[in-house]
C-alpha cells in the first residue's frame, strides 16, 4: 500500500473547505414516532482520527450515522462537515459513506462500479480515470477491475463496497460494520486499508461489534446505548472510568449451585455462564474469596485474574440483557 | 407427510399477497373483461356510425334514408359535426366522405349516387342504374358487413312502393304489361303502401332480418378506401398494438430496478452522493423511454423485414408516435415501481393492471369489437391512444399534425404518471 498516494490524494479533495474541524455533532435528537432513536448526541472528529462507534443492535448507531450523512433529518441539534450543514453539497462532497450492506451494482465491473459512483460524486474525464485506479489499487482488486461484482468473493465485495465510499477522495469517511462476515485475511487487509487512509490524514467514524477491531484501530471510542453516548474516551480512559485500577476474577466452582450462589452474592459477584466473576482492586483478595469458598464446601475448578478490556467496559455500561 | 407440506405451503401463500392476488384476482377480472366483450351480458353494443350521402334526393333515397336511420345499431351522420369544424358544416359530398373513412373519422360511408331512385331495386344482379357506393375502412372488418346487410334489410322495410313499382317497370318491360284495369289496381296499392310508409315508420325496421351484401335486393359497390393497397394491413396494428403491451411490461421491469436498489441500499448510497431522487429519478424516466422507443424500433423492423410492413415511408410518424409511446410507458413504470414496496408486489400489480389495460384498451382484440362503455373505459388506457396513433401513421397514412391528439394525451399522461411517481419516491428521500 502506497501511503504517500493515499495522503497526496487526499489532500486533492474538498480543498475548497475551511481548516476547521472535519465533523461536529452537537445535540442531536432523532425520533422515529415514540421512539427516540437518537437523545441528545454530541460528538467530533479531528483530522487524521479514528473514532470508534460501539453499542448493541438498535442503539442509534446507523440513526446517527444516516444523520451525518444527509439521509435522515433530525429532529433538534446540528450535523456540520467542515462548518457545513449535513446534506448542503461541500459536506457531501468531504464525506463518504461505507454502508453495512453491499450497496453496489450487481451486473456493473469492479471499475464500472466505482466510475458509476464517481460521476454520482461529479468526477469526469482524467480525474475519474486516476479515482478508479487509485481505488482499486487500495482496495487490491486491480487484478479484478473487469470482473462482475456478483462474481467476487465475500471479501472482494466488502472491499469493492469501501472504495466505491471514498472514490471522491473524501475527508471524513463514516464505516459502518465493514468486516461483517469476512475472513481473518480479507478482515487484516481491511485494516490495512483503514490504517492507510487515517495515515493520509482521513477523519473516519468507525462502527463494529468487534471489540478488538476497536481497540486495534480506534484512537478514541464512543459507547452509545438507548440514543446515548454512554462512554467516549481512548480505551485506557474507557476502562480506567469503569474500572479504575480493578481486576476481574473468573472462577468456577463444583458443588451445589444454591451454596455457590449464596457465596456468589455474598461477595458482591454474579454468575456469568457458570462461572463467578468478582471486580477487585487488590490481587491479594483472591485468596479470601478462594479461603471462603473452601470453607462453604465448593471445589474450586478453575479461577483466572484479567485486566479489564473495552468488553468489560461495553458490558458494564450497556448490561448483558438481549437488545433483539 | 403430505399435510404438511400442504399446510406449510398454504401458510407461505397466506402470507404472499401478491401472489394471492395472482392467483384469484387476476382470473376473475379477466375472466369479467372477455365475458363483457363476448358474454352477450350487457346492453351497450356498439353503434356504427355511418356517413350519407344522398346525392339522388329522390323519393327512394330518402325513404332508404330514413329506413337506415330507424336502425338502431346505427348512427347515421349527413355533416360533420358541428364542432369538428368552425363554420357551420355543410353536408357530407362523396369526396369528403371518403376522407372523412380515411381519417378513421367513421368505419363506413354510403353513397347513394344521382338517378338512384329511378332504378333503386336489383334484380338478379341486373341492375341498370347506379349502384349504391360503400366505401369501407378495411381496418375494420365488421362495420363493412353489417351496414351492408342493414341496407339490405332497410330496403325491404323502408321504400315497399318503390319495390313495387320498379316491380312493375320489369313487369311492363319483360312480360309485356299490364292491362289498364290491372294498372288501375296497382297504382291504388302503390298509393296505399306510399301512405303506409308515412304512417308507420318505425315497426317494420325492427322486426324485418337483414339481408346480404351486394347480392340483395339493392345493388351496393363496397370498395376499401383504407388500406386497399397495403400489404400485410394488419401487421401494423399488431405491431402497436402487441408491442404496446410488451412496453409495458418491460418498462415496469426496468422501473423495478429502483426498488432492488432501495433494498440492497445502493439507492441511500446514490442519494447521499451529488445526485437527488429528481435527478436520480429523470434519469431512470430517460433511459426507460430510450429502452421502450428501442424496443419498438426493433418491433417494427422486424414487421418491416419479414412482414412487408412499410416503415420507411412513415418515419416521422413513427418517431413521434414512438418516443411519445415509450414516454407514456415509462413513466407508467415509475409510478408502479415508485407504489410497490418490493419486486413481488411490482410484479403482481404491473401483470394485474398492464393485462387489463391491454384487453379492455385493444391490444388483445380490436376496440371496435367492444361495448360502447369498454370502448370509452379504453380511452383511458396507454394502449388505446397509442395504437391510435400508429394506425393513423401506418393505415391511414396522415401526416404528424394529424396526431396531435395521441401525442397530447400519451404526453400528458407521460408527465402527470411521472409527476406523481415524483411525489410518492418522497418515502425514500429522507427518514
Amino acid at each position: 500500500m502506497n501511503v504517500q498516494l493515499m495522503a497526496d490524494a487526499s489532500s486533492q479533495s474538498s480543498s475548497s473547505l475551511p481548516e476547521s474541524i472535519p465533523l461536529e455533532v452537537d445535540s442531536l435528537v432523532k425520533r422515529f414516532g415514540q421512539i427516540t432513536a437518537v437523545d441528545g448526541i454530541s460528538l467530533a472528529l479531528r483530522g487524521g482520527e479514528c473514532l470508534g462507534l460501539l453499542g448493541p443492535n438498535g442503539a442509534g448507531k446507523s440513526t446517527l450515522i444516516r444523520c451525518i450523512v444527509g439521509r435522515a433529518i433530525p429532529d433538534a441539534g446540528r450535523v456540520a462537515v467542515f462548518g457545513c450543514a449535513a446534506g448542503a453539497s461541500e459536506a457531501r462532497a468531504a464525506l463518504g459513506w461505507v454502508p453495512q450492506e453491499l450497496a453496489l451494482y450487481p451486473r456493473l465491473t469492479c471499475s464500472e462500479n466505482l466510475a458509476a459512483f464517481g460521476r454520482y460524486h461529479g468526477l469526469s474525464g482524467a480525474k475519474l480515470t486516476e479515482s478508479v485506479a487509485w481505488c482499486l489499487d487500495w482496495a487490491a482488486l486491480a487484478d479484478r477491475a473487469g470482473d462482475l461484482e456478483k462474481s467476487l468473493s465475500g471479501g472482494m465485495k466488502r472491499r469493492l463496497n469501501m472504495a466505491a465510499g471514498i472514490i471522491h477522495r473524501p475527508r471524513v469517511v463514516l464505516m459502518d460494520e465493514p468486516t461483517v462476515g469476512v475472513d481473518p485475511q480479507s478482515r487484516n487487509r481491511i485494516f490495512e486499508m483503514i490504517e492507510a487512509l487515517r495515515a493520509g490524514g482521513t477523519a473516519i467514524i468507525y462502527t463494529t461489534h468487534y471489540m478488538e477491531e476497536a481497540e486495534r484501530l480506534c484512537d478514541r471510542v464512543a459507547i452509545i446505548d438507548h440514543g446515548r453516548i454512554v462512554g467516549q474516551g481512548t480505551n485506557r480512559e474507557l476502562i480506567q472510568g469503569s474500572f479504575g485500577s480493578r481486576s476481574q476474577v473468573l472462577a468456577r466452582f463444583a458443588g451445589p449451585s444454591v451454596a455457590i450462589a449464596a457465596w456468589v452474592e455474598r461477595h458482591g459477584g454474579r454468575l456469568v455462564d457458570g462461572a463467578a466473576e468478582f471486580t477487585i482492586e487488590q490481587s491479594t483478595q483472591i485468596a479470601g474469596l478462594l479461603d471462603d469458598a473452601a470453607k462453604a464446601g465448593l471445589e474450586l475448578v478453575d479461577v483466572s485474574l484479567r485486566r479489564p478490556n473495552l468488553e468489560s467496559v461495553f458490558l458494564h455500561l450497556t448490561g448483558r440483557e438481549l437488545r433483539d | 407427510m403430505i399435510i404438511p407440506i400442504v399446510r406449510t405451503a398454504l401458510i407461505a401463500l397466506r402470507r404472499d399477497r401478491p401472489s394471492l392476488a395472482l392467483s384469484f384476482i387476476l382470473p376473475i377480472a379477466f375472466f369479467s373483461v372477455f365475458a363483457a366483450i363476448f358474454g352477450g351480458q350487457h346492453n351497450s353494443t356498439a353503434k356504427i356510425k355511418v356517413i350519407l350521402v344522398d346525392e339522388d334526393r329522390s323519393r327512394a333515397s330518402l325513404e332508404l334514408a330514413k329506413g337506415l336511420e330507424r336502425e338502431d345499431s346505427l348512427v347515421i351522420s349527413t355533416r360533420p359535426s358541428s364542432k369538428d369544424k368552425a363554420a357551420a358544416p355543410t353536408d357530407y359530398t362523396a369526396a369528403t366522405a371518403e376522407a372523412a373513412v380515411k381519417a378513421g373519422e367513421a368505419p363506413v360511408a354510403l353513397i347513394l349516387p344521382a338517378g338512384f331512385g329511378q332504378h333503386p331495386i336489383s334484380f338478379g344482379g341486373s341492375q341498370a342504374g347506379p349502384a349504391i357506393q360503400l366505401l369501407s375502412d378495411a381496418s375494420d372488418m365488421i362495420a363493412p358487413q353489417m351496414v351492408a346487410g342493414l341496407l339490405q334489410k332497410a330496403a325491404m322495410t323502408a321504400m315497399p312502393a318503390a319495390m313495387a313499382e320498379q316491380g312493375m317497370k320489369y313487369t311492363d318491360q319483360y312480360i309485356g304489361g299490364f292491362t289498364p284495369e290491372q294498372r288501375k289496381q296497382m297504382d291504388a296499392n302503390l298509393n296505399y303502401l306510399r301512405n303506409m310508409e308515412t304512417k308507420d315508420s318505425s315497426s317494420s325496421a325492427a322486426s324485418a332480418t337483414s339481408g346480404s351484401g351486394s347480392g340483395g335486393i339493392i345493388a351496393v359497390q363496397v370498395r376499401s378506401v383504407v388500406g386497399e393497397n397495403k400489404n400485410g394491413n394488419m401487421i401494423s396494428f399488431y405491431a402497436a398494438a402487441i408491442g404496446v403491451m410488451f412496453l409495458l411490461f418491460t418498462a415496469t421491469n426496468s422501473a423495478g430496478a429502483l426498488l432492488e436498489e432501495a433494498e440492497s441500499g445502493t439507492l441511500d448510497r446514490v442519494l447521499s452522493s451529488r445526485v437527488t431522487m429528481t435527478t436520480l429519478l429523470a434519469g431512470k424516466l430517460t433511459y426507460n423511454t430510450l429502452l421502450a422507443f428501442a424496443q419498438l424500433i426493433v418491433m417494427f423492423l422486424w414487421g418491416w423485414a419479414v412482414f412487408k410492413l412499410d416503415l420507411f415511408t412513415h418515419i416521422p410518424g413513427f418517431v413521434v408516435m414512438g418516443l411519445c409511446t415509450a414516454f407514456a410507458v415509462a413513466a407508467f413504470g415509475m409510478l408502479l415501481a415508485s407504489i410497490c414496496g418490493t419486486r413481488a408486489q411490482l410484479g403482481a400489480l404491473s401483470t394485474l393492471l398492464i393485462l387489463i389495460m391491454s384487453s379492455v384498451g385493444g391490444s388483445m382484440f380490436p376496440r371496435y369489437m367492444m361495448p360502447a362503455a369498454m370502448q370509452k373505459a379504453g380511452l383511458f388506457t396507454i394502449n388505446a391512444w397509442a395504437i391510435d396513433g400508429f394506425t393513423k401513421v401506418f393505415w391511414r397514412d396522415l401526416p404528424v399534425q394529424e396526431l396531435w391528439p395521441q401525442v397530447g394525451v400519451l404526453l400528458a399522461i407521460g408527465i402527470v404518471l411521472s409527476l406523481i411517481a415524483r411525489r410518492i419516491a418522497r418515502r425514500w428521500e429522507f427518514a
